[in-house]
């Protein structure tokens, strides 16, 4: 089978997945859900405006209309208006995901390269005390709450010492660059500790390999073994882990976001949390669902780029 | 050779003591555990922050936590251990509370969520065919959508409260679980001890509770203390989004409240609900750890 074959393939199992999830978003918010009508007009609504809201969102429809709707805004984006704003959502979409991605883009390369570096450090002291600190010190920095670190960076960087902006946001390159700062640092400290330890485990599940064994048996020097023969071959692992994550940097950095008022898609997605805003919601759930799908097809087909043992079916 | 020769010769004695020193796997896990030093401390303070949720449950301890106990926002010191809050609350007190909520939300969300995935899981495995293909769409949908998203619908949906929080918890923590246990059930299912037990006449719930699920059964154990310590974490983020308990003191809405006093430099409540969650998680993280070192030799070292 050749690779289009395969892509073909997977983008066509993919099918089901999406209407699952269209599924438990719909059996979530338009089944389980209480009525959004009663929660938008209060206790003191006439039947009367309730009948007249209720038409208006388009909870009249049957069942299955409201579920297809959902599955079709999976594809065309169209997500209605946010009961706040009442914007179009596609349209708040777009204005946070440059926002965002100024934030998220930038702290998510910056961990894994440092991520991966520090892991294979670690591994080369395997067994060491450096490697036992690292990974005490990993596990040490995942126990601390996120919220802790934001709140403390924030107080302590930027409003005690002012080392940082305390909040706020400007578009344009290269105007953002004093607001992202401090939220990229914490980003990268809340992100060090699973991924090394992530990185870690791959690293050394493969310097115990016998391919290894026989390089040291050649008389290659641990360094090259370390770069050009485990650091390829943990690739696919890597990779898997790499590629799932960019999904939920659509999402954006939620708290992150929040608490330093950048108005990206992590910020859009809490004040819909806020306000009850079920269409913001849902589009951002559909939104990252679909991408997660989609990447998930992604690093598949990368596997086989990378790794030409693996072998299409 | 000569060892060959050995053992033929002192073959019956060495058989015998084999016998009287064999060990199963919970026995080695067990003496490994209690060698290691640090997975020691961390079960006492496990069971140590346990039996203060048990005691502020039944109001022996903390039970006057909303009483005003001095002027509000007091910094820490001999009068004041943690200092107070903005009502002049004692924050230590609050952090016993606290702990209570921490403890049952890891508890039972941890609890719920294993039996959906051991339940799924060895059904999916076990039985395999439309069945394992119906289980595996179902937990690939649920993983495509992001944890957090699910979490604020979920809380949507059941309302505000502790009972609402255990179970959108329970419900978004055991997809993870659910892939292992299925994982392993499909490798165990046609070894010979399984077949063994048909032979005998064993049906299929007999052989997946009584043969099949001891010999998975370490997975539910290593995982369970990765879910209790992601609850008490995830319960934080909600307490923060304003999904959390309500009316009673919990370490996400001391957080939660720490986010406008810190500006007055009131840190105390932020650094007292961080450190009672931060000992208790990192205790978890380490238990696990050697939990999984202990259980599963494949993994050792990682």
């Amino acid at each position: 089978m050749n690779l289009w074959q395969y892509i073909l393939r997977r983008l066509f199992y993919i099918i089901p997945t999406i209407l699952g999830v269209a599924l438990i978003i719909f059996v979530i918010f338009n089944v389980v859900a209480p009525d959004p009508a009663l929660i938008m007009l209060g206790k003191h609504a006439t039947v009367a405006q309730i009948a007249e809201l209720r038409n208006e969102l388009g909870l009249n429809k049957p069942m299955w209309a409201q579920y297809l709707d959902i599955v079709k805004s999976a594809f065309t984006f169209e997500f209605g208006r946010s009961w706040t704003t009442k914007q179009e959502i596609i349209q708040m979409i777009k204005n946070g995901a440059i926002p965002s991605l100024t934030l998220t883009l930038p702290a998510f390369i910056l961990s894994t390269v440092i991520a991966i570096s520090i892991s294979l450090v670690v591994s080369f002291f395997r067994g060491k005390w450096i490697d036992k600190c690292a990974v005490f010190f990993c596990v040490l920095l995942m126990s601390v709450t996120s919220l802790a670190y934001i709140l403390f960076g924030q107080w302590f960087f930027a409003y005690k010492l002012g080392w940082f902006e305390i909040s706020g946001y400007e578009s344009g390159f290269p105007n953002f660059i004093p607001y992202v700062v401090l939220p990229i640092i914490i980003w990268i400290i809340l992100s060090i500790g699973p991924d090394v330890r992530f990185y870690r485990t791959v690293m050394l599940d493969e310097i115990y390999q016998d391919y290894v064994r026989t390089a040291k048996a050649k008389g290659l020097s641990e360094r090259v073994i370390l770069f050009k023969h485990v650091l390829k071959n943990a690739m696919i692992p890597i990779i898997t882990f790499v590629v799932i994550q960019i999904p939920f940097l659509i999402l954006g950095a939620l708290l992150l976001e929040s608490f330093f008022s950048i108005p990206g898609l992590g910020g859009i997605t809490l004040n819909g949390v806020y306000n009850s805003d079920f269409p913001v919601i849902k589009a951002m759930t559909i939104l990252t669902a679909m991408a997660y799908i989609i990447f998930s097809v992604i690093t598949d087909v990368l596997y086989t780029v990378v790794d030409p043992r693996v072998r299409l079916k | 050779m000569s060892q060959s020769n050995i053992q033929s010769v002192e073959g019956v004695e060495i058989e015998e003591t084999k016998l009287k020193n064999s060990k199963s796997l919970w026995d080695h896990a067990l003496e490994n555990i209690f060698r290691d030093k640090m997975a020691v401390a961390s079960l006492f303070i496990v069971g140590f922050y346990a039996l203060i949720s048990v005691l502020s449950a039944t109001g022996v301890i903390a039970a006057d936590w909303a009483v005003e106990v001095g002027p509000s926002y007091s910094a820490p010191g001999a009068d004041y251990l943690f200092g107070t809050d903005i009502f002049g609350r004692s924050v230590f007190t609050k952090m016993i509370k606290g702990t209570e909520v921490a403890m049952s939300v890891g508890l039972v969300a941890a609890i719920i969520s294993v039996c959906i995935g051991v339940v799924l899981g060895s059904i999916a495995g076990y039985f395999g065919g439309k069945i394992d293909e119906l289980i595996v769409w179902f937990y690939t949908c649920f993983q495509s959508i992001p944890t957090i998203m699910l979490l604020v619908a979920l809380s949507f949906v059941l309302g505000r409260g502790l009972v609402s929080m255990y179970v959108a918890l329970g419900l978004t923590s055991w997809v993870n679980l659910c892939r292992l246990i299925r994982g392993e059930v499909m490798r165990h299912k046609n070894r010979d001890y399984v077949q063994a037990a048909s032979a005998l006449g064993g049906g299929h719930s007999r052989k997946l509770i009584k043969h099949i699920f001891p010999n998975v059964s370490h997975l539910v154990i290593i995982n369970f203390s990765l879910m209790f310590q992601t609850a008490i974490k995830t319960e934080v983020i909600l307490s923060y989004l304003g999904l959390g308990v309500q009316g009673r003191p919990s370490w996400g809405t001391m957080i939660d409240d720490a986010k406008l006093e810190l500006a007055r430099g009131v840190w105390w409540q932020l650094g007292a609900a961080t450190l009672a969650m931060m000992i208790v998680v990192l205790s978890l993280n380490i238990l696990g750890d050697a939990l999984r070192d202990a259980l599963d030799p494949k993994l050792k070292g990682k």
